[in-house]
């Protein structure tokens, strides 16, 4: 199954694109997300652990493992601070 | 068939606005008729006698000396505020009430730079009695695509009292203080304390955390912006019995090459003006008590895409050390707590970064140094590490592009110039011009540098600059851990240059 990942500020230019496809296998759940989002964009790992994951723009607590189905919807929300 | 008694006080009440309105308007037309003093400045005098030239017009209208008897509702807003707010007063879902709120109500905007600046305009535009401004920073031209508060002719001044000024310009009837000192774990929460609602308009993440904490530890509802290249991002912490705080979000700071600021990753200006400008509507639901404010929710905009992306958030952390059960960053610990420590980072602002010494003062020119061994040099090989941006507004001439943040991409291609630079000087033999005398135990000490005492092939000069001189060294140190052992940085880059050697060199 697919879901859509939308990367905003820092994790979009460390991912190189706004958004990207995931395939993910059938049952997975959210704890699966980063695993594969760092095994296709290494680079992410620059974020270390700060930053925000949501799932169909709900906020998703670090190491939450939610039921996924297809079409559902990630985004990458690292902190700004400019201003 | 007659209306129902609520109906009918509606009505009544609706027609004494628009009274009172046509009222406003028509002496403020009979005022600059009069050559009188605008309606704002005249105010004062307007509540004790009508306008020169008005009084019998007014007066056979409506009784000017008992102005008051129209304020049956006790909302306590004159008639020149009723004339001023007039279009948000007879919104339907806002009203004379939470106009009155909004005039009796405070914000503390820390930041007077991109985020303050609409946010500040429009707070005192829109009538908020009192409007605190902190900043430390003075006004410079590079500010002004974004921070529009400022002015060319403010350049130089501070910018909360240039960001007072714009305000009172605006709107001479609310009070305007400024705090010119940076907010600091010493003051914040008394400073915090003094204002109904803060409004986080900084540029760092120190200052974040701080406004944060001292918000949590003075009970006030912080509406919180952030934008940086063309992404923005928008919250109310600390808000209600539930709403989250900033550490609730991100417990742990991000690492500092993730924090990017305005000065070295750019911003469109519009941005923080659009994140600004939803700060001070948040502002405004909060102290009018009007609409729903954005708490509990964090609103991501990435404004290249055109996507505003809302985010449902959980309730505070029951765990968080400053707003939990048992928080340890309370009013008592706050001042002693230390936000740099705990970013990684100094409350830094829009200056520039701290210069470097990361390599021997031997391995590294002044710019006159460099000027002078180009002109004597034609072999030399100047490399420029700034990112395509910076390098397409300007460079050195002959200067090779080699960007610092994929520099190891064109070690090869380096290695190919130096190469063609010293087939080019054997093939030529060496045509040029045998240094000058004075200069020749200078070039003996740079031959032995670069070989050819050793007998080998002598490489051509190598020098590389940056923007200030940091990452040239970074880029210095990275060719000799390849085996480019000759390079030479050039101490405080092209800002340097510009300063020192060619005044027409733009900055930026």
């Amino acid at each position: 199954m697919e879901v859509r990942v939308l990367f905003f500020a820092r994790s979009r230019e460390l991912a190189g694109a706004s958004e990207a496809t995931l395939s993910l296998q059938p049952g997975s759940t959210t704890a699966a997300l980063m695993p594969h989002l760092l095994e296709q964009f290494p680079q992410l790992s620059e974020l270390g652990t700060s930053f925000v994951l949501s799932l169909n723009q709900e906020y998703l607590a670090p190491g939450e493992a939610q039921p996924l189905k297809a079409g559902d919807e990630v985004a990458v929300i690292p902190p700004i601070s400019g201003g | 068939m007659s209306s129902p008694p609520g109906a009918l006080e509606q009505e009544l009440e609706r027609l004494r606005a628009q009274n009172a309105q046509l009222q406003a308007e028509l002496d403020a037309v009979r005022g600059v008729q009069a050559g009188a003093a605008p309606p704002v400045a005249a105010a004062a005098a307007a509540q004790e006698e009508p306008p020169a030239g008005a009084a019998n017009g007014a007066a056979c209208c409506r009784p000017v000396a008992a102005a008051r008897d129209w304020d049956g509702l006790q909302h306590g807003l004159d008639k020149d505020q009723i004339a001023r707010y007039s279009r948000q007063i007879i919104l339907h879902s806002f009203g004379v009430q939470a106009q009155a709120r909004l005039c009796r109500g405070s914000v503390l905007i820390v930041g007077a730079g991109g985020l303050g600046s609409p946010a500040a305009l429009y707070l005192a535009a829109a009538g908020v009695g009192r409007v605190g401004i902190v900043d430390r920073d003075t006004v410079e031209l590079s500010n002004i695509h974004r921070q529009v508060i400022h002015k060319e002719a403010t350049v130089g001044m501070h910018k909360a009292l240039s960001a007072a000024e714009a305000c009172r310009a605006l709107n001479s009837s609310i009070q305007v203080e400024t705090h010119l000192e940076a907010l600091t774990p010493a003051n914040a929460v008394q400073l915090v304390r003094q204002y109904d609602v803060v409004v986080d308009a900084s540029d760092n993440a120190p200052t974040r955390y701080l406004i944060s904490d001292a918000c949590c530890a003075a009970g006030r509802s912080l509406v919180s912006g952030a934008a940086i290249g063309t992404d923005g991002q928008l919250t109310v912490y600390c808000h209600g019995e539930d709403g989250p705080c900033y550490r609730c979000l991100f417990p742990e700071a991000p690492a500092a090459g993730n924090c990017a600021r305005c000065v070295d990753a750019g911003v469109l200006g519009v941005v923080p003006g659009v994140i600004g400008t939803l700060q001070a509507l948040e502002a405004v639901k909060l102290l009018s008590g009007v609409g729903d404010p954005l708490s509990r929710r964090l609103l991501v905009v990435d404004c290249a895409a055109g996507r505003f992306h809302s985010v449902k958030l959980r309730a505070r952390s029951p765990n968080c050390v400053a707003c939990g059960a048992a928080p340890s960053i309370t009013t008592a610990s706050l001042p002693s707590y230390d936000y740099a420590a705990f970013t990684g980072q100094a409350a830094a602002n829009d200056a520039a970064p701290q210069p470097l010494q990361l390599i021997p003062r031997e391995e590294r020119i002044t710019p006159a140094e460099l000027q002078r061994r180009l002109a004597s040099q034609p072999t030399a090989v100047l490399l420029d590490v700034r990112p395509a941006e910076q390098f397409n507004i300007c460079h050195l001439p002959g200067a090779v592009h080699t960007p610092f943040k994929h520099f190891d991409r064109y070690v090869e291609a380096i290695q190919e110039r130096l190469a063609a630079a010293a087939a080019g000087a054997a093939a030529a033999g060496q045509a040029a011009a045998p240094p000058a005398a004075e200069q020749q135990q200078q070039q003996d000490q740079q031959d032995q540098q670069n070989g050819s005492a050793d007998g080998l092939q002598p490489q051509p000069p190598l020098y590389v600059v940056c923007r200030r001189g940091n990452d040239s060294q970074r880029a210095v140190a990275r060719l000799r851990q390849l085996g480019i052992s000759h390079a030479v940085d050039v101490v405080g880059g092209v800002e340097a240059w510009a300063r020192e050697v060619d005044p027409s060199f733009p900055l930026y």
